[in-house]
């Protein structure tokens, strides 16, 4: 039996805001949404139990095909980022020093003083083809004539990689920065070219903070409404949107809610294989 | 300003607004009003206030938030909201958001006799009166030429191949189900003709899918498109098409050979609405001729106010006559009642045109 | 000379900025030796270890190894392996795949890797702990796996930068020992930079002094002891006191010096000193005699108070105040029993030869 003494009592006491907050905001909601989507309405106002938005869901291809698209472009902008990150991170991380440290992460914070909003309009000022870029473009003479670089996947890409830089830059400095250098020198020292130290040294180490980077990123990409939406134009087909759409425009909550369960399961299942595929215990990534 | 660009994320919120609901007491007395930009401009609301003592709190929305926002808290949170009316009677069935309007509260006299009719008819519930009418506008072309004589059909001809933008949603299929000819609202009740209308539109529209700029969301993303020269023909609001006229003198608003096509935005009570003396007061006093023509002056669009026509500017006068006359006011299709089921069957069409390549 | 140096520098030369790390500094190794560079911290050491791993490129000079110019040879094709300070073993692989490392890199068969690898655990006592992570390990068995790491390539010479540094005082001493047998099992040749003295001494058959950038004295430990060069090298190298003064007088084999605390001493000097040279004399406290019942002669004496006793077993020693002026000399306590009774306060003679101490120039 739990006895709650003076002490035990105080813990739970101070436990309680956080369970609470967990509880309403986080578990509440999310059981809410399961009872939603799994009634089917029959007439006005009266529903019955069924798995018919679940089923939709595999049979329609549309939207398993959305699905896929999301979470293969996902996957993709995740290893992008990663890509571009990781020498980003290293030069702050490991080259940069003092002042110039500081500035650069910074840079990295800087686009997120205004809201997601606002930075994809910047975006779409820039890249649309009455745009900044489609009239440099013309007056240096490169193009004869307007460039419309907008609404297609590579701007998507370009957008979702931009938006998830630093949640995949912070991890990596922090997990760079604890890594004594002389790793690498060992490495080198020991007939090790700088492939094979990157390869066997410095990413094995690095791990743990690419991983949680990678989660975070692939899940905030994943969970995207507005870069997708605004950049992707007529072809934009985003997991997201279609929840949207579902909760908004259709007033198809149940549909709504059963997509949006799925979204949770197979993101959970995704990154699972990931951790899985990597050798990484889901502990180490989110001690990083 | 038209019916407004809408921030997405409001409508994400509509969960939360039944929390913070409970926390809202009557202080001083208030109105709060879910409607569309331009609505509601400062300057009546402050007469109001003067007049009656009552704030108004204004909040932006469209016809699908509006919904979503009082039946995510079964018709709390606002004491009176400005749907659509052919958007009424099924929510109604199916949520009872709406409480019935007193009518004998109204001063009916300041209503255009027929619209006030018509609106009722539309709206009523078990043969309550569930909206009265507020203002009105069309849907059809705003195109960057003086071509008067235009088709929804030329949205798919290659003279404006790459220059062409429409919403994908619902009246863009109505728009062109109309334009090949059929008639969309008489099959409104026919769920199987009206399955076979959408499925020509749906392959007209994706057969055509290339000659779209961008789908547009918002009035002010329209605007900009057009504007910018990136799109050279659009389905999309008068009021838009008249501020275009009004700045370039070449933009306009072209009513479509099939008709326009027609709307009318209401007032209605919220289930739960906890002030409808003040709605009531500010339906009557933003219905005197004087003050709706402010709001047209605002919104763009022309209301259901007699004698409020004499009071607007003259600028949009003048958009309106090149865009009407007698013959295509006539030939506006007036949206009747959508029956329960049909936005099932539009919503995928939609999604189809959309994730066709 | 008949055998090439394992390692030979020729006038290398290094700076950072204004700064000039290593100046001038020209040595061979032979092969098969235990050569250690020793220096306080800021000496310009490690930069010179850095240059022969080839970490970094002399300004000037050339360093040899095996008899073939190094230069422009980066680290990773260098037939030299370094030891880090703090090891630098990989965390994320075990034992087997750190001391594998190299070989991988050398593409030799993985059969042959488990083999030599095995065989290296077995010659440095550790045998069967290939599976092991390197956190299992204790200080000792990490330091020895990262000797093996790199002994495993046979390297021509092998570089240690301070790695008994991190290790507490027990377990350094018998790292000493062990380093010392295992550079001969294996005959590899070890440069061994270090700031202790002690460790320094213990293990090496050479020892370089270094000190602004440049060596003071090459030699083995024995010589650097007794017949050091420089005083920075008799300063640095074992404990001495030290007595400023003046020549007074000079003779064949020793000189005369009168020191500022007004004792005239006899002692021998590192050059021919002329009369009224200022000098330095320094005195190691294991060459004074304590001289209780003053029976023996002496050519130099000095009585003094016991200040304090300071007791450390076989490294005790006294701390004794001269009657005659404010000097306080450090003396040896050998344990033998016969001094078991000093007290503090107790006046006692010290008593030492001419030869024992050794005076510089001063300045």
């Amino acid at each position: 039996m739990l006895k709650l003494t003076g002490k035990n009592l105080s813990f739970y006491l101070l436990l309680m805001p956080l369970l609470l907050t967990l509880g309403l905001l986080i578990v509440l909601p999310q059981l809410d949404m399961l009872g939603v989507s799994l009634r089917e309405r029959i007439s006005y106002g009266e529903y019955k139990f069924s798995f018919l938005h679940y089923t939709e869901f595999f049979t329609e291809p549309l939207y398993w095909n959305t699905f896929l698209r999301t979470a293969v472009m996902s996957i993709m902008a995740t290893l992008l980022t990663l890509l571009i990150a990781f020498p980003i991170a290293w030069y702050i991380a490991k080259v940069a020093q003092g002042k110039n440290k500081k500035l650069l992460f910074l840079a990295c914070l800087i686009p997120f003083w205004v809201s997601e909003l606002v930075r994809t309009y910047g975006w779409m000022i820039l890249l649309r083809e009455s745009g900044i870029i489609s009239g440099f473009l013309q007056w240096s003479g490169l193009s004869s004539g307007p460039v419309e670089l907008l609404y297609n996947d590579i701007t998507v890409m370009t957008g979702l990689i931009y938006a998830s830089m630093l949640f995949m830059v912070v991890p990596l400095v922090s997990t760079l920065e604890g890594m004594d250098d002389s790793l690498v020198e060992a490495a080198y020292d020991l007939g090790a070219s700088t492939f094979t130290v990157i390869r066997s040294i410095i990413l094995p180490y690095a791990m743990p903070g690419v991983i949680s980077g990678c989660i975070v990123v692939f899940m905030l990409t994943l969970g995207n409404y507005l870069t997708p939406t605004l950049l992707g134009g007529k072809h934009s087909l985003w997991f997201t949107e279609q929840i949207f759409t579902q909760f908004i425009t259709r007033f198809n909550w149940e549909q709504g809610a059963a997509f949006g369960v799925l979204l949770l399961t197979l993101s959970s299942l995704l990154v699972w294989t990931g951790l899985k595929l990597s050798g990484q215990s889901f502990k180490q990534a989110v001690a990083s | 300003m038209s019916r407004s660009a809408i921030k997405i994320r409001h409508s994400l919120l509509a969960l939360a607004v039944s929390a913070s609901t409970l926390s809202i007491s009557a202080q001083a007395e208030e109105l709060r009003l879910l409607t569309w930009g331009g609505y509601a401009p400062q300057e009546v609301i402050d007469q109001f206030e003067k007049e009656t003592g009552i704030e108004v709190k204004v909040t932006k929305s469209n016809n699908e938030d509006m919904i979503s926002k009082l039946r995510a808290t079964r018709g709390a949170g606002y004491d009176l909201v400005q749907p659509s009316q052919d958007r009424i009677t099924g929510a109604q069935k199916e949520y009872r958001i709406y409480k019935p309007i007193d009518l004998s509260k109204l001063k009916s006299d300041r209503f255009i006799a027929s619209m006030l009719d018509a609106t009722k008819k539309n709206t009523s519930v078990n043969g309550k009166v569930y909206g009265v009418p507020h203002i009105w506008g069309t849907s059809g072309l705003i195109a960057n030429s003086d071509q008067q004589n235009l088709s929804f059909n030329d949205l798919c001809s290659d003279d404006y191949k790459g220059k062409v933008s429409y919403r994908l949603k619902r009246p863009t299929l109505i728009g062109f189900a109309f334009a090949m000819g059929e008639d969309p609202f008489a099959a409104y009740n026919d769920q199987k003709k009206y399955a076979e209308i959408l499925g020509r539109v749906e392959q007209k529209l994706i057969q055509c899918k290339s000659n779209v700029k961008a789908y547009w969301s918002g009035g002010d993303a329209l605007i900009n498109l057009l504007r910018s020269g990136e799109v050279t023909l659009a389905m999309g609001w008068d009021a838009g098409g008249w501020k275009l006229h009004k700045e370039t003198g070449k933009i306009n608003f072209v009513a479509p050979k099939s008709g326009a096509l027609g709307w009318i935005d209401t007032f209605a009570l919220p289930a739960k609405g906890k002030n409808d003396e003040a709605a009531y007061k500010w339906i009557n006093f933003v219905m005197q001729p004087e003050i709706a023509a402010k709001i047209t002056d605002s919104a763009g669009n022309f209301t259901a106010s007699v004698g409020a026509e004499n009071y607007v500017n003259k600028a949009l006068s003048n958009s309106y006559k090149i865009s009407y006359n007698q013959t295509s006011l006539d030939n506006i299709k007036w949206y009747p009642p959508v029956p329960a089921g049909l936005e099932q069957l539009e919503g995928k069409t939609l999604d189809r045109i959309k994730a066709a390549q | 000379m008949s055998v090439t140096p394992d390692l030979e520098c020729r006038g290398i030369n290094k700076s950072f900025g204004q700064f000039q790390a290593v100046n001038d500094v020209s040595f061979s190794i032979p092969a098969g030796s235990f050569f250690s560079i020793l220096g306080p911290s800021g000496c310009g050491k490690t930069s010179l270890l850095r240059m022969l791993a080839g970490f970094s490129e002399p300004d000037s000079g050339e360093i040899l190894i095996k008899g073939k110019s190094v230069k422009g040879i980066p680290p990773n094709k260098r037939p030299v392996n370094m030891v880090f300070q703090h090891l630098a073993l990989f965390p994320m692989m075990n034992v087997g795949d750190n001391i594998a490392y190299g070989l991988k890199r050398r593409k030799v068969s993985a059969q042959e890797q488990q083999r030599r690898v095995a065989d290296v655990l077995e010659r440095i006592g550790l045998p069967g702990i290939e599976k092991k992570s390197i956190d299992q390990l204790s200080g000792g068995q990490k330091q020895r796996v990262a000797i093996a790491r790199c002994l495993i390539l046979e390297p021509a010479l092998l570089l240690l930068d301070e790695p008994l540094g991190a290790l507490d005082l027990k377990l350094r001493e018998q790292m000493k020992i062990e380093l010392k047998t295992l550079q001969q099992t294996f005959g590899t040749t070890f440069v061994y930079i270090t700031h202790d003295q002690s460790e320094a001494m213990v293990m090496s058959d050479q020892v370089a002094v270094m000190n602004h950038g440049r060596f003071e004295q090459v030699g083995s430990p024995q010589t650097l002891y007794y017949q050091p060069e420089t005083p920075f090298v008799a300063g640095f190298v074992g404990n001495n006191n030290r007595l400023s003064g003046q020549v007074i007088k000079t003779a064949k084999d020793f000189i005369q010096v009168s020191t500022e605390s007004g004792h005239i001493f006899h002692t021998s000097s590192s050059s021919i000193l002329e009369t009224n040279t200022a000098v330095e004399m320094f005195l190691r406290p294991e060459a004074i005699h304590i001289d209780r019942d003053s029976d023996k002669s002496w050519q130099n004496t000095m009585k003094g108070r016991i200040d304090n006793i300071l007791f450390d077993g076989g490294n005790s020693q006294l701390l004794v105040r001269d009657t005659a002026s404010p000097t306080q000399m450090t003396v040896a306590l050998p344990q033998t029993g016969k001094y078991q009774k000093l007290r503090q306060g107790e006046i006692i003679k010290l008593g030492w030869n001419a030869e024992q101490s050794i005076a510089f120039k001063a300045g």
